[in-house]
């Protein structure tokens, strides 16, 4: 039982650094500032979700009442993530429009 | 969105509805499961004095949070949790695409970022923001403008992230509201 508990502990552990790996390479390697933020703001939420299931699944080692509700408290984060996480991207990319930063199309990188 | 919401949120405040013993008693037992999920004891002290606080912040904010909340509400919760799940599957695929295109060694010639404009026919303003922040946690598509007749401005990485958007996502989230035409 607690070989399987660690073997999908680590799963989950491992994609979530796949997925915040993922997040910072995609900040390199994207074209401009708007699909920039694909990567920056959409792979840390899964990425953060994902950790924190691996967390969750370490803990359930030794269960009780205090063990549960400290999962929910970590699953807290998770959904304030998710709450922050668009509202924080939609505003920059509305910056971004005020601004009038034009988009990078892959027209304009033929011509 | 944001500018929508206030603006309703005003509207909410002047409207004294009748069932602000209803919100009362929502915003109460929302506080206290905050209440007992943070303090993790279960003391008769500490669970009395989570009641007293409670009530006291229910009662001076239950116009804030669950303003003129009704029975009828209570189906859109029970709807908005069974959308829950489908938009995290959504939202794992998406993460996926996204992971296979940041890690594609010809990602220039895979991308094509372009802007996309719908309108979507939702009426509430809690309808467009729900559906605002689903196309912004969905990876591959963010929302750059929603006005408060239902129309979106999105920005979307590929053809493949952008082509299901006015549809399924739309009805999905209309159905949660009840919009359905």
């Amino acid at each position: 039982m607690h070989i399987l508990i660690n073997i999908a502990a680590i799963f989950f552990l491992a994609m979530g650094l796949i997925f915040f790996l993922g997040g910072a390479v995609g900040i390199i390697r994207m074209p401009d500032f708007y699909s920039r933020l694909h990567p920056a703001g959409k792979l840390d939420t899964l990425g953060i979700f994902a950790m924190v299931l691996g967390l969750v699944i370490y803990n359930l080692h030794h269960f009780s009442i205090e063990v549960l509700l400290l999962s929910i408290k970590m699953f807290l984060i998770v959904f304030f993530v998710f709450l922050a996480s668009p509202t924080a991207t939609h505003s920059i990319v509305d910056a971004g429009m005020r601004a009038g930063l034009r988009p990078w199309t892959r027209k304009t990188k033929k011509e | 969105m944001k500018e929508n919401r206030s603006e309703k949120q005003g509207t909410w405040s002047r409207k004294k509805s009748g069932s602000a013993l209803f919100s009362f008693c929502i915003t109460f037992v929302f506080m206290f499961v905050t209440w007992i999920i943070l303090s993790g004891k279960f003391d008769p002290l500490l669970l009395g004095l989570g009641i007293f606080s409670s009530a006291i912040v229910a009662w001076f904010f239950h116009d804030l949070l669950f303003a003129g909340a009704t029975m009828e509400q209570a189906g859109v919760f029970v709807r908005f949790c069974r959308y829950m799940p489908w938009l995290v599957m959504e939202i794992i695929k998406a993460n996926f695409h996204m992971l296979y295109l940041v890690f594609h060694p010809r990602m220039r010639q895979l991308i094509d970022p372009h802007i996309i404009q719908f309108q979507t026919g939702l009426k509430s303003d809690i309808a467009i923001t729900t559906l605002a922040n689903a196309i912004t946690l969905t990876p591959g598509t963010v929302t750059i403008t929603a006005t408060s007749e239902g129309g979106f401005r999105v920005h979307s990485i590929d053809r493949k992230s952008a082509e299901g958007l006015p549809g399924v996502m739309r009805d999905r989230v209309a159905h949660v509201y009840g919009e359905n035409r």
